[in-house]
């Protein structure tokens, strides 16, 4: 590496461009803490303030206490939705992957091009006919039907699928000589050796459950089947003016996925990887 | 020495239950028992039938719909043929919906593309902290379209007094201006594509890190040796080697921008400074008007159709451009 002053000047510049876009990118998120914490007549105030002199946490037990928002029972249900829609949904697709990748049977191929071909219908057009099938089973408004169509993943199978064809056979050998059936291949080595795709894919998985809007606004038309994303959209789309309490409500929904971003990063960053690129 | 030791122990050269060659695929019976189509069935069972359901029982019925009179039922009654598919062509507000997320999308996917490339070139190159970095840009990625939606609209663009942007305007003596309702000329716009950016990038810029950092470093090094410097590196090795991510990413983008839904809905419906009657609305929002708020589900299912059907015929004409499904992988 040359060290002239132009290289300086210019490893100058980049440094000062990444400094100024990585704040730009946090920005909104000390703008949302701010205003959560500031009361309604600092909040519209013409004069700016960095930060609240005061913190008026009592806005956020606010926002818990007032009925009408249904704030702490849309988050229950939200947690109660990812939490199982993550760790199911992976499940399903990897021991389906498995199947595919690995058991010989008949038609094998035209099954999983029959999973494949579910790829090409992007999922948020297809809430009309999903609609049409989960409420005809009487899926409105129940956890249910917020639940169930979100479990089958096409992509998922797809990356597992390929994840286990690459999987040594070697190491399946010790098992088969065990005694071990297709079941119990898959059950012993195969899902204990794929921690990490299933971390990396469970992750994924979670923060689209957690952030989904349209279904759970299709299917979830009664307050307590609100998600935590519903119940702020409605108090965002009404007519009460209780700014810091919407600020508030925004920091309670996206403060699970953030401190979830922030532990469990490496495997989101591997899974947005292996997602982008192998499908 | 493997000739010395042969590889291949006794039991398996003897052609017992588990044998066959070291490494190779796993046994291939010539007809698949019981116990394989048994495991077969409980270990994909599952997903076949969700998948045969949510996908194919749902489309096939929609389908069947889309050529019904539902109104407020899904039941499948008063056949009309194709009143459905005519009424909405000939909606203004359809076609116009269609053509909005045209613009949209030909404006957003190569803004995000060119953002989240130069990021991603941007962070590479840094030596130190690039890991807290990628975490800065990634972060927006956790949080929702409503919650960001809340933050532009109440924020950053409107409400507040003046919100940051009016603030900025303020500096350099400009007046305010309310961003998400004026139409001529279209400021909105400047709302809808930075906040898709500030949630999308991250996503984005992680995938042509992988990218990059799939480039062998001697490519780079025979490069330097023939004189080649910055911008011929980027144009001549970096961006050819990033063509399969490129494709991908270009691919998730479009079918990412098509589907736009959640914003629309949450900056332009009304309440708080949202506008009476949305400036733009995207054949989704159409979509679920027609269909929850209208409640006719003969009509929704044909725009459903109609949309999956743009979608499926452009993606599959980018394929044929881009080549994507035919790499190596």
């Amino acid at each position: 590496m040359k060290t002239t002053l132009t290289g300086v000047l210019r490893a100058g510049l980049r440094g000062l461009i990444i400094g100024l876009l990585t704040l730009a990118f946090l920005a909104p998120f000390y703008l949302m803490l701010r205003n959560a914490l500031m009361d309604s007549r600092g909040l519209t105030s013409p004069e700016w303030t960095w930060w609240p002199t005061q913190m008026h946490w009592e806005n956020f037990t606010a926002l818990f206490g007032d009925p009408s928002l249904h704030m702490g029972q849309a988050l229950g249900n939200s947690l109660l939705i990812a939490g199982i829609t993550a760790p199911a949904s992976t499940l399903l697709a990897s021991a389906a992957g498995y199947a595919f990748a690995r058991i010989p049977v008949p038609g094998r191929g035209a099954m999983m091009a029959l999973v494949v071909a579910t790829l090409m219908i992007p999922g948020s057009v297809t809430f009309v006919p999903t609609f049409v099938v989960v409420g005809s089973m009487g899926g409105v408004n129940t956890l249910w039907g917020l639940i169930v169509p979100g479990l089958f993943n096409p992509f998922a199978v797809l990356l597992f699928r390929n994840f286990y064809l690459q999987f040594p056979a070697e190491i399946e050998e010790a098992g088969r000589l065990d005694g071990l059936g297709w079941f119990g291949l898959y059950r012993r080595i195969a899902l204990p050796s794929s921690g990490a795709m299933l971390a990396s894919l469970g992750a994924l998985a979670f923060i689209d459950s957690w952030n989904a809007f349209l279904w759970p606004l299709v299917i979830g038309q009664d307050p307590s089947s609100w998600t935590a994303q519903i119940a702020l959209s409605t108090f965002l789309t009404s007519q009460t003016i209780n700014l810091p309490g919407l600020f508030a409500g925004a920091v309670v929904t996206i403060a699970p996925l953030v401190a979830m971003f922030l532990i469990a990063q490496r495997y989101i960053v591997e899974g947005i990887a292996t997602s982008g690129l192998k499908g | 020495m493997t000739a010395l030791f042969p590889s291949t122990p006794r039991a398996e050269r003897d052609g017992s239950p588990a044998a066959r060659p070291r490494g190779g695929p796993a046994p291939r019976r010539r007809r698949a028992d019981w116990r394989a189509w048994a495991a077969f069935a409980l270990l994909a069972g599952p997903m076949l039938i969700g998948l045969g359901v949510f996908k194919y029982v749902a489309i096939g019925w929609s389908f069947l719909l889309s050529f019904c009179n539902a109104h407020g039922t899904i039941a499948l009654g008063h056949w009309v043929g194709l009143d459905n598919y005519q009424q909405l062509l000939a909606d203004e507000t359809f076609r116009g919906s269609i053509g909005q997320i045209l613009l949209f999308t030909a404006f957003i996917v190569p803004v995000t593309f060119a953002v989240s490339l130069g990021l991603a070139l941007l962070v590479h190159r840094v030596r130190r902290g690039r890991a807290v970095l990628r975490t800065a840009f990634l972060i927006p990625t956790a949080v929702s379209y409503v919650a960001a939606s809340l933050v532009w609209k109440m924020c950053l663009f409107n409400g507040l007094p003046a919100g940051i942007a009016n603030m900025m305007r303020g500096w350099f003596g400009m007046d305010a201006v309310p961003w998400i309702q004026t139409t001529d000329p279209p400021l909105y716009w400047i709302v809808l594509i930075t906040l898709r950016l500030w949630l999308q990038v991250g996503f984005y810029m992680v995938l042509f890190l992988a990218g990059l950092q799939a480039i062998p470093r001697d490519v780079y090094e025979a490069a330097a040796l023939d004189g080649a410097t910055g911008w011929r590196k980027l144009r001549r090795i970096t961006l050819p080697m990033l063509r399969n991510t490129s494709v991908a990413v270009l691919m998730l983008q479009f079918i990412a921008a098509f589907q736009a839904f959640d914003e629309f809905y949450n900056l332009f419906s009304s309440g708080l400074s949202g506008t009476g009657t949305a400036p733009v609305q995207t054949p989704l929002v159409h979509l679920y008007n027609t269909a929850m708020g209208a409640q006719n589900y003969g009509l929704g299912s044909a725009g459903a159709f109609v949309l999956t059907a743009l979608i499926v015929a452009v993606t599959l004409i980018q394929g044929r451009i881009t080549g994507f499904g035919k790499g190596e992988e």
